[in-house]
């Protein structure tokens, strides 16, 4: 009974794997059994893309920058906010092990690295925002809004996974900031409808009263909407002036930057939390 | 060398100290029991020596590895069952335990042949495919007995591994805690139940407000008090009156050290007595007075005696002072990351 199975020097790599390996794996099962989270994330884009698309469905032709019908126009947004939605919602697994004490079960294992909790979370809720965007996405063909083509496929992928890493980084952040699930689920209310309506995932920047215009061309969610859209609406140039904001024009690689920047600092934000919290 | 050696620790919670200058050593090899009332340390004390808190001051040494040093390794050498289960509900019992498995980075082929080695010691294969969520408190504990054994640590550390559970849970894991010892794993547990602890540790220590109070094996603990102890009732229900006149009446007998009126138990006498007879000559001195005898028992000392002689109450009366004053809000709090 007393040789230790588990040697603290075995290879670290392959360590580091299985760990995060059993912790992604633990998410997916919650997921399979449980997966009213992954319906009501296409749901309610869905609902959103058939009344929204409806709702304007009448609008006068040509009213749109590019004259494209509103249901092409909303697509892109509501592809966005699919995975910004799901994404939004990462840390909410987090706060339940932080509050079940699950993860001090976690934290009393020899984990080669803690990092291996944080990026489990990130496997996960990638995986998941990924699907359920392209869910969204093959309905809004199925409804006549289009496909981007393969080119147009490939940044539209780039440019959500950037966003959910993005959102990702913050709610990881906020679980370990805030004191229960009943704060983080508030947060997540306050932001997430707003944030959408403060972007150019509805209407364009040219419909919006000055001060909303300003909100929505700092607006996270636009930087990932407007190369989305532009994926859709054919040849593929990212170095074309996409958004016309009141502090200049931005370009397709413009809102890609923003987006890798806003990912990479909001990472090194979190950074000192999470390593005070897991040490 | 001991295996396990707590050297000066100190912990608050705020204005509240937890731990004063708690020390201990836990020799290898055998089942050494933390005997103290809620609130006296005891989980603190464990949760410092899981890694999961630092202490404020002081050292932790296991097998000679300094745990506030190389945390990681301490992990490795030991398992750690915590008091308050915490379980994945939505996965069984055998997913739980291949998830515990590779955190601690068994071999897949290993970990399964030592998941049905545990299945079958704890007695599990009826329900270790089902959910957790449908386990009782007693499948939960043996699940989580096993997830603390699955990588054969070491050190074993329990907190409160029988608190509330039905007769045969408990007796279930008396039963494999006692094999682990034979088989040369040391286990340490922390208990508020005298029984348990007399009934199992080889060594013990009785903590109170943060401190050992005392340490050694049960016997030398209940030795060391000298005397046998003696309960005496001359009717079911007595009034204080009447106490107070039998231990005047019964202090002068030969043999009797020490009579405490016991207000809880209905004013029942217990004396303290030593050398032979003493039972007969107690009978014969309420003879002469004329007085009944509804209850008259001589016993050794026991675990409750030694601590009652540490600290001044019995461990009941302890449970009962602080049983209002803890906050389990606040305490949940501090063990939240």
């Amino acid at each position: 009974m007393t040789s230790p199975v588990a040697t603290p020097t075995s290879a670290p790599m392959a360590e580091l794997v299985q760990e995060t390996t059993a912790l992604t794996r633990r998410l997916f099962l919650q997921l399979q059994r449980r997966p009213s989270t992954l319906v009501a994330g296409v749901l309610q884009p869905l609902i959103w893309l058939v009344l929204f698309g409806a709702l304007f469905s009448r609008a006068p032709e040509g009213l749109l920058p590019g004259g494209i019908s509103y249901g092409r126009f909303l697509g892109a947004g509501v592809i966005v906010f699919t995975a910004f939605s799901a994404a939004l919602n990462a840390g909410l697994p987090v706060m339940f092990d932080r509050e079940f004490g699950f993860l001090n079960r976690l934290l009393v294992a020899p984990l080669r690295s803690r990092s291996s909790i944080v990026l489990a979370s990130v496997i996960y809720i990638t995986t998941l925002s990924l699907i359920q965007s392209l869910a969204i996405m093959a309905t809004a063909a199925l409804l006549g809004y289009g496909w981007p083509g393969m080119a147009g496929l490939g940044l539209v992928l780039v440019t959500l996974l950037l966003l959910v890493f993005a959102v990702t980084a913050l709610s990881l952040g906020l679980a370990f900031a805030l004191p229960g699930h009943i704060e983080l689920i508030a947060v997540i209310f306050v932001f997430n409808l707003p944030l959408l309506f403060a972007s150019t995932a509805l209407a364009p920047l040219s419909f919006m009263p000055p001060w909303l215009g300003w909100l929505a061309a700092l607006n996270p969610l636009t930087f990932a909407i407007e190369p989305i859209r532009a994926a859709y609406a054919g040849p593929l140039d990212l170095s074309v002036v996409l958004l016309d904001a009141p502090y200049g024009p931005v370009s397709g690689y413009v809102c890609l930057l923003v987006l890798m920047l806003l990912t990479a600092g909001l990472f090194l934000l979190i950074r000192p939390l999470l390593n005070r919290k897991l040490s | 060398m001991p295996l396990l050696e707590l050297a000066h620790l100190q912990k608050s919670y705020g204005p509240v100290k937890a731990l004063k200058d708690l020390s201990l050593d836990v020799p290898e090899g055998c089942l050494y029991g933390l005997l103290g009332p809620n609130g006296a340390g005891k989980t603190t004390t464990l949760r410092i020596l899981a890694t999961l808190l630092a202490p404020d001051q002081g050292t932790v040494q296991v097998a000679g590895i300094d745990a506030l040093q190389d945390p990681r390794s301490v992990r490795c050498l030991m398992g750690y069952v915590a008091q308050e289960v915490a379980i994945d509900k939505i996965l069984t019992g055998r997913e739980l335990l291949q998830l515990q498995g590779d955190l601690y980075h068994l071999r897949p082929a290993n970990r399964d042949k030592r998941m049905q080695e545990l299945i079958a010691l704890l007695g599990m294969q009826d329900w270790i495919d089902r959910r957790c969520g449908t386990y009782s408190g007693g499948m939960r504990r043996r699940l989580d007995l096993a997830s603390g054994l699955l990588h054969r640590p070491r050190l074993l550390v329990l907190d409160e591994p029988t608190v509330g559970l039905d007769i045969e849970s408990r007796g279930a894991i008396w039963q494999v805690l006692r094999e682990l010892v034979q088989e040369g794993t040391s286990v340490l547990l922390s208990s508020h139940y005298l029984e348990e602890v007399e009934a199992l540790a080889d060594r013990m220590a009785i903590i109170d407000a943060g401190r050992v109070i005392a340490e050694g094996t049960p016997d030398e603990l209940k030795q060391r008090l000298g005397g046998d102890r003696v309960t005496l009732r001359v009717r079911e229900f007595s009034d204080q009156h009447e106490a107070e006149r039998l231990q005047r009446l019964l202090q002068p007998v030969e043999g009797v050290l020490q009579i405490v009126v016991n207000r809880a138990q209905g004013y029942s006498l217990n004396l303290v007595v030593e050398g032979d007879h003493v039972l007969q000559r107690l009978r014969q001195q309420l003879d002469q007075a004329g007085l009944p005898v509804f209850a008259l028992a001589q016993s050794r000392p026991s675990l409750d005696d030694v601590y009652l002689q540490a600290t001044g109450r019995t461990l009941m009366d302890a449970e009962l002072a602080v049983a209002g004053q803890r906050d389990t809000k606040q305490e949940r709090k501090q063990s939240m990351r």
